[in-house]
């Protein structure tokens, strides 16, 4: 590393001192306008993404008349939270937005449990038949969640588990098991010694994992627990085939209720668009980088 | 348990094995009870008449579900429009992402901003996204053939029209996923040495020639994941479809998951439905077979 740069630091010295001061100029200021044709498009870009939602946003504050009127239109005469009102007074919105959050948030809890404890065992302890589990747990993430809708369906029903919450935790625990493996991953990197002094000192494998290995491993964590949780809230197929009953819908199978409700109301439309939107677009914003990084380690999707 | 460890191997052994089995447990039974067990269950059910509204497999069917799939206009036509839409999503999804992650990573200041601006829509649920693209397709009022007349283009009836339905949830596809790939090529990008690009840089490169020797070579393993990846995704397409054109018009949109979905929830004939669904299951594993091979070496280092 150090011969390389060293070696090459006359290379870069020669032209710079024997290239012409105009000539540089030219360069330079061809730089210039590559960068400011980037960013342009950049710019045109980002517009172009922003523009629906903001658009739905700008709309939801608008009076219904007027949007009959006008309805393309990107400014009020007199902005009104009056549809945001409507929805929220008189729709089951409350209903399902806790629907969601309790079926999302026991889902990801359950997922980071189980599946830290599964994936622990896999990489740390050697059972017999630990081979065989990780092709049986790997053979699962090529299973789509949607092949099993019909034999799924009948099982809960069988269960007696239709519009219960348990119909959706149940169903989002083992699909995808890639959080195991993301766990058995992560518990991979700490050092095995840590686990070693622990057994010298007589504490037990439970302890182990949930004293030494758990706490170690908070990006794991975070990222299957934002993931599940993500996946969950936003989740439809399953959940619009055994959330039959209104009260116990979800948002999203709520929501799509919602135009054939609302008719023409293109107010009342779009500021349940908006409501369906915040809780995730706020978790988003306070958790950006975790939730990139998360996408860009694990490949989830 | 201290003198267990102290006194040899076999019971630490012991407990060891008991351990990991005890741990794995609840993952397990999760796992066989609500993948492995309806995983077989559906495969059985395919050679089956069952019903929903009766319980129990029905009388046995042999083969007949599956050569009247194979034999079935609706079903080819289905597969067709998953794979079409497969086609019109993949490209643009790989491409633009690329192409704006590349822009985005070349700025100094405000990444953040580019970031939020184009992984936002991903984290929106795909209802609010299908209110929003609907009305913003509607005739007449809608946002697009407002512009679209202002440049004096006259709009197509996005959603109504068969030639254009795909298309229209395509596009729409593209502007809620794509921040999902931008993002992985984003990681991907920050792994490219700098010293690559001085080094170029030093030799007289121009940008443009820096993005195709050094940027898209060494890209070339994120863009195996991405591709695979959305491909995968692609061919699971439902939600969207369902909730803008609900197939229609005509079933011009309707995907293979809507088939199974027709079949089995609302004509009631969960044997049929299990026989399409293990066909789709066959074109899914072989993109996946793709996958795991590609990624083999990812995985055993787990």
């Amino acid at each position: 590393m150090a011969t390389s740069t060293t070696s090459r630091t006359p290379a870069v010295a020669t032209p710079a001192r024997t290239k012409p001061a105009a000539r540089r100029q030219i360069v330079d200021a061809k730089a210039r306008w590559f960068n400011g044709f980037c960013v342009s498009v950049l710019v045109v870009f980002a517009v172009i993404w922003a523009l629906p939602l903001v658009w739905a946003a700008v709309t939801s504050l608008r009076p219904e008349g007027e949007i009959a009127v006008n309805p393309a239109a990107w400014w009020s005469g007199s902005w009104t939270f009056d549809a945001y009102a409507k929805v929220l007074g008189t729709g089951d919105i409350q209903n399902w937005y806790l629907n969601s959050f309790v079926a999302a948030a026991v889902t990801a809890i359950l997922a980071v449990v189980v599946c830290s404890m599964a994936g622990f065992a896999l990489s740390q302890t050697k059972f017999r038949g630990r081979r065989w589990l990780f092709a049986l747990i790997g053979a699962g993430l090529v299973i789509p969640p949607q092949v099993l809708i019909v034999p799924l369906f009948n099982e809960f029903n069988t269960l007696h588990l239709l519009n219960t919450y348990w119909a959706l935790i149940l169903q989002a625990l083992p699909a995808p098991p890639i959080a195991v493996f993301v766990f058995a991953a992560f518990f991979r990197g700490i050092p095995a010694e840590l686990a070693e002094s622990a057994h010298v000192d007589g504490a037990s494998w439970f302890r182990i994992y949930q004293g030494i290995y758990m706490p170690l491993t908070r990006p794991a964590v975070s990222a299957v627990f934002i993931f599940q949780f993500v996946w969950s809230w936003n989740n439809f197929l399953w959940p619009l085939l055994v959330m039959t009953n209104t009260r116990m819908m979800t948002l999203p199978v709520g929501l799509s209720q919602v135009s054939s409700a609302y008719g023409i109301h293109y107010a009342q439309i779009m500021a349940s668009a908006v409501l369906g939107a915040l809780p995730l677009l706020l978790v988003f914003v306070i958790f950006q980088r975790r939730i990139v990084e998360g996408v860009a380690t694990t490949g989830f999707k | 348990m201290v003198v267990h460890t102290i006194s040899g191997a076999a019971p630490g052994r012991r407990t060891e094995h008991r351990a990991g089995w005890g741990l794995v447990a609840p993952f397990l039974v999760i796992y066989l009870l609500f993948l492995v067990v309806p995983t077989l269950y559906g495969f059985v059910m395919s050679f089956f008449n069952g019903a929903l509204v009766k319980s129990g497999l029905g009388s046995f069917a042999g083969v007949s579900n599956y050569l009247e799939a194979l034999t079935s206009a609706d079903f080819w036509s289905s597969t067709w429009h998953t794979l079409l839409f497969t086609i019109m999503t993949t490209p643009p999804l790989v491409i633009v992402a690329l192409a704006l992650a590349i822009l985005t990573d070349r700025m100094r200041h405000g990444r953040w901003f580019f970031r939020l601006v184009f992984f936002a829509p991903y984290v929106v649920p795909v209802a609010s996204v299908a209110l929003i693209w609907t009305w913003l397709y509607t005739p007449k009022i809608g946002l697009w053939e407002s512009w679209l007349g202002a440049v004096g283009i006259s709009a197509p009836n996005w959603l109504g029209d068969p030639n254009w339905a795909m298309a229209s949830v395509a596009l729409t596809t593209v502007w809620w996923t794509l921040g999902f790939n931008f993002v992985l090529y984003l990681a991907g990008l920050q792994e490219i040495p700098r010293e690559l690009y001085e080094a170029s840089a030093v030799d007289g490169a121009s940008p443009w020639s820096q993005l195709w020797n050094i940027t898209i070579p060494m890209l070339r393993r994120t863009t195996v994941l991405v591709l695979l990846l959305q491909a995968i995704a692609s061919l699971k397409v439902f939600d969207q479809i369902y909730l803008m054109t609900e197939g229609g018009p005509n079933f011009a949109t309707r995907p293979i998951i809507g088939y199974i979905y027709d079949i089995g929830f609302t004509d009631f004939r969960t044997g049929y439905a299990a026989a399409i669904s293990t066909l789709y299951f066959v074109l899914i594993l072989t993109v996946s077979v793709i996958w795991l091979l590609v990624n083999r070496r990812q995985l055993r280092e787990v």
